[in-house]
């Protein structure tokens, strides 16, 4: 059978919220508005209290009614998340919360949607749903926990544990190559791609921030420390001197440079299409890297990805990619409700009764 | 070769209503009444056996005939050209009177090519018609499925009434100047035959010529050259003296409505697309393709005008993801599928219990296990429905009847659903997704509305005594929970697959309490309100009632109810029950298995129902399971009818069965066990 296809007739750029319900003009909310009267219970120390501070704290901001944000999640330490934040929510099942949040999605635009997942849960038993999900476009926001480590089960290797990784299920050392989410998000088609770090306040609610504000499938790494089972996984990123010499903070239109003081580094374009680091005293003459997360290409998003190895020698953080691109519960939508306003608005009983009529029947007296 | 009827006797149908045929007009051939025939069009999968099947179906309803159908096809998409594995076919009963089967056997048999007849010729009785392409009886056709001879000339067929035709040149011959090349001008042939059984059997045409019109609308010479080879064909029978007689079968006796002739999976879909409209949700449907089921999925979404909306998932567990998700948002999610698709959906359907949120499930049976047989019917995911899932996880199952009653049992599922605030597996099967029969179309106004009633406010009190919202507080009649649909000002909760605390829905690990919640899910399924078993068993003359009663669910509706007419046509006393509800079962079910001296089950798997029964009610039931990928015939059913019947202690009948005669009551099935 041949295929055809047809124009769809793309709206335009619009917010991720823009048809969520605000609140009344001169009306806010507060961080306790958004916090759940349920007794937390993630470990001390846990990365995730503080992601979750930042989350409630995020909120208000938005300037939405709480009622028309829903937070769904799967199944990790992480996915509890739902259960401390004062809205509607859902702690699904392994991996499902991008399906299950899709189906929301797309059947209401008034809500803005938010996706709590984890290393394990999205990019294990979950891979398939979060990279369709980004293919897709669905608007939603994807923060995904990653601690490299499967915490709940109690410590066995993720699908980001580095190779060599000794746990309680690799006695001998994990043998599996991990995945760079970043550089699977920008393979799977996804329209913005983002990482940061539970540590950094600031710079994860300027994140936060962007994802919400982008229509379609946000997805957001966060670096998330267990203090159980991984403990200090990041620290070379936290330990202030450390992580002036390692964290490279992507700023759209800005070269990308990072590095201590005394030792300033930038990212030039190398050959074979990728990136490489070289100290700005040696750059003259080498194409300095400009970023440019709005580039429909995402090649160059990809090549910064993969500065990012095992030894967090220099790990990009910020906004990689962020382009518009329709969505699919916008288009879904959109297809629905033409096909109603074309026959006349919502079907009557005699609509109904057409349809099942069909084009061939007869009458017996 | 020969190229017409070696005999001047035409095809004959084995009911004839009265004697000799009469000459009538137009043309010179004189007409007979018949009062029912049996045709099955077999060709290879891509000779268009299906459509041929599917239009002589539809002239068929729209003369008012009773008809029941039955397509059968391989798995395989293209099967190599010319062999067994390759054929495709499609069953047609049409009669004067009421109709429950495809038929047991045909009368007819159009055989497209040696493969077609090959596989086929078993089922056709002693003395029945034979209309085969003589072109394509070839020696390597015929080598390709073990011929060395054809049949069509080294005398086999003698007991038959062979029409040796050659189809496919005279089609090749009527398009000459179609400008088609000759391989597209063979591809009509299947129109050129229908044409000529259109004529053969009286059906009106202008219907198929409108379809053909609408259906290449956009490629007028494959439209024109189609219309010519139907048209060609009706002239062949009306010019040719190879057929001494055509056959008219006379309406049906329906009662008065308008109809239409409809799949099981087109009605179902319509079903659940109205009863969405009922309740006044959106229908959002998760699926991911997978036969037979994927027509369901085709056919809601063809239908955005209502207000439907579809979603292809990445996979099946995606599928009935988003139907979740989708009524976690107050919508009325649906997911579709066959019984690999069950098995992979399970955890979700699992956490659907756990939220207590409407969801349903269809699952279209196939035979299994693992992929099994993909294209062919059977009923064994009736265990996998009501246990399929971890847990003590219950949820009401419904089951259609027929390819019509698809609407009912789905307008049903959805009811049940939404008032319970629970997924529902509703299943049909192969045979009822792709069979066809008229149905009296129902009107929308008069349907009953379903209720949503989703939650607007607080319905309880919190600890400080001040209106709260309570997510597992229950209705105490239906038990179900508050349906609160994100959007709701003041209803903000979080539920989850953990374990819900009593009233507050707060996580709960307390053991008092999830006993208590267990036994909670468990009664709101038991109390579904569900109506009282009816069970067919008229009073003969002497007022004595049948001690045996024929027990049945899903689509052995049809072969049983025939079975169940013919036996009481012998004068054997047999009482009838048809299951709707699995889950939870009818009131009445109970002392109905017990009132009987016997009950007889017949279910295309290995004795599920059967099983279930034998649990729930400490009865025995005598199963009848086949798993032979294709519904029971009527006359196998008439046999296990009579034997359960001659097999009773203590009457006439059973002092003159032998116990050899009990033994054979038993099924296949039974007896391995």
């Amino acid at each position: 059978m041949s295929t055809t296809t047809t124009p769809l007739g793309l709206p335009g750029v619009r917010s991720g919220t823009e048809d969520v319900p605000r609140l009344p003009e001169g009306t806010t909310l507060s961080k306790k508005d958004f916090t759940a009267a349920n007794e937390v219970r993630w470990c001390p120390g846990c990365g995730d209290y503080a992601v979750l501070a930042a989350v409630q704290g995020f909120m208000p901001e938005l300037g939405l009614r709480k009622e028309n944000i829903v937070c769904i999640s799967g199944i990790g330490c992480s996915s509890r998340f739902p259960y401390y934040l004062d809205t509607y929510g859902m702690h699904s099942i392994h991996g499902r919360a991008p399906a299950i949040a899709t189906g929301l999605a797309a059947s209401r635009p008034d809500l803005s949607v938010w996706v709590v997942t984890g290393d394990g849960d999205a990019l294990s038993i979950g891979g398939n749903h979060l990279v369709h999900a980004m293919r897709r476009n669905v608007n939603m926001t994807i923060l995904l926990f990653n601690n490299r480590i499967y915490g709940l089960t109690k410590g066995q290797y993720s699908p980001t544990s580095e190779v060599g990784k000794v746990t309680k299920s690799t006695p001998a050392g994990s043998v599996d190559a991990p995945f760079n989410p970043v550089s699977l998000a920008l393979g799977a088609e996804a329209t913005f791609v983002a990482r940061t770090l539970d540590s950094d306040r600031k710079h994860l609610t300027s994140v936060l921030r962007a994802a919400a504000e982008h229509r379609g499938t946000s997805l957001v790494e966060i670096y998330q420390n267990c203090p159980i089972f991984n403990d200090g996984a990041f620290d070379v990123l936290k330990d202030s001197g450390e992580a002036q010499a390692r964290l490279v903070r992507l700023e759209h239109g800005e070269e990308v440079r990072f590095g201590r003081e005394d030792d300033q580094k930038v990212v030039v374009t190398a050959p074979g299409g990728g990136v490489e680091v070289v100290p700005a005293a040696e750059a003259a003459g080498r194409d300095v890297v400009v970023h440019d997360a709005a580039a429909a290409d995402p090649t160059r998003a990809f090549a910064l990805s993969r500065l990012d190895g095992p030894s967090m020698a220099h790990v990009p953080v910020g906004v990689f990619r962020a382009v518009a691109r329709p969505t699919y519960d916008d288009l879904v939508r959109d297809q629905v409700d033409s096909a109603r306003a074309e026959a006349g608005g919502p079907a009557s009983d005699a609509d109904l009764d057409a349809l099942i009529a069909g084009g061939d029947t007869w009458v017996v007296r | 070769m020969r190229l017409e009827s070696p005999t001047p006797d035409a095809p004959t149908a084995p009911r004839v209503e009265d004697g000799a045929p009469a000459p009538s007009a137009p043309g010179s051939t004189p007409v007979q009444k018949v009062a029912g025939v049996v045709i099955r069009f077999a060709g290879d999968s891509g000779d268009g056996m299906q459509l041929t099947g599917d239009r002589f179906t539809a002239e068929t309803a729209s003369l008012g005939n009773a008809l029941a159908t039955l397509p059968n096809f391989p798995a395989e998409i293209r099967a190599p050209q010319g062999t067994l594995p390759g054929v495709s076919s499609f069953q047609l009963q049409f009669a004067d009177h009421v109709v429950l089967t495809p038929g047991d056997a045909p009368d007819v048999l159009v055989a497209m090519n040696p493969a077609a007849l090959r596989a086929n010729i078993a089922d056709l009785p002693r003395g029945g018609v034979i209309i085969a392409d003589a072109d394509e009886f070839t020696r390597r056709s015929l080598q390709k499925v073990g011929y060395t001879v054809s049949p069509l000339e080294d005398g086999s067929l003698e007991s038959y009434q062979v029409h040796a035709l050659p189809l496919t040149s005279m089609t090749v011959e009527a398009l000459k100047d179609s400008g088609l090349s000759r391989k597209d001008s063979e591809r009509a042939k299947n129109m050129f035959a229908l044409g000529m059984l259109s004529w053969l059997y009286d059906r009106p045409t202008e219907a198929t010529e409108r379809f053909l019109e609408t259906k290449f609308a956009k490629k007028p010479q494959i439209r024109d050259a189609n219309l010519t080879a139907f048209r060609a064909g009706w002239a062949f029978g009306e010019t040719t003296e190879g057929f001494a007689v055509r056959y008219q079968v006379a309406p049906a006796e329906h009662p008065a409505g308008t109809y239409r002739n409809i799949t099981g999976s087109t009605a179902l879909a319509y079903g659940l697309a109205t009863a969405a409209h009922k309740a006044g949700l959106p229908l959002v449907l998760g699926s991911y393709p997978i036969t037979p089921a994927s027509d369901i999925l085709h056919a809601l979404s063809g239908m955005k005008r209502f207000g439907v909306t579809t979603l292809q998932a990445e996979d099946e567990i995606a599928g009935v993801g988003i139907a979740l998700g989708a009524s976690f948002g107050g919508s009325l999610g649906v997911t579709t599928t066959s019984g690999p698709g069950l098995a992979l959906k399970a955890e979700t359907i699992g956490l659907a219990v756990m939220l207590e949120l409407p969801l349903v499930v269809v699952d279209v049976q196939r035979g299994g296990p693992s992929t099994g047989l993909p294209t062919k019917t059977e009923q064994a995911d009736l265990l996998q429905a009501m246990y399929g899932r971890n847990g003590e996880s219950p949820l009401p199952v419904v089951a259609a009847s027929s390819p019509t009653d698809c609407f009912t049992a789905a307008m049903e599922a959805v009811r049940i659903a939404v008032t319970y605030r629970t997924p529902v597996i509703l299943l049909s099967d192969g045979y009822l997704a792709n069979g066809s029969e008229p149905w009296a179309l129902p009107s929308v106004a008069d349907l009953p509305a379903i209720d949503p009633a989703q939650a607007t406010g607080p319905n309880g009190a919190g600890d400080d005594g001040r209106p709260a919202f309570r997510p597992y507080l229950r209705d105490p009649e239906t038990l179900a929970r508050p349906w609160a649909v994100p959007g709701t000002p003041g209803l903000e909760h979080r539920i989850g697959g953990l374990e819900k605390a009593d009233v507050t829905g707060e996580i709960s690990y307390e053991p008092e309490n999830h006993e208590r919640m267990t036994g909670l899910r468990q009664a709101k399924v038991d109390g579904v309100a569900v109506p009282p078993l009816e069970v067919d068993d008229p009073v003969a003359p002497d007022g004595t009632r049948a001690r045996v009663l024929v027990l049945g669910w899903g689509s052995t509706y049809g072969p049983i109810a025939a079975a169940v007419r013919d036996a009481r046509a012998e004068g054997l006393q047999v009482a009838r029950a048809h299951l709707r509800h699995l889950n939870p079962f009818p009131p009445g079910l109970g002392d109905a298995l017990r009132a009987y001296d016997r009950v007889v089950l017949p279910e295309m798997n290995g004795g599920q129902l059967a099983l279930l029964l034998r649990a729930r009610y400490l009865v025995d039931v005598q199963s009848h399971g086949r798993v032979r990928g294709r519904p029971f015939s009527a006359g196998e059913l008439l046999d296990v009818v009579r034997d359960a019947v001659a097999a009773l202690p203590d009457t006439d009948s059973a002092a003159a069965a032998s116990p050899a005669a009990g033994a054979v009551a038993e099924s296949p099935q039974e007896a391995r066990r």
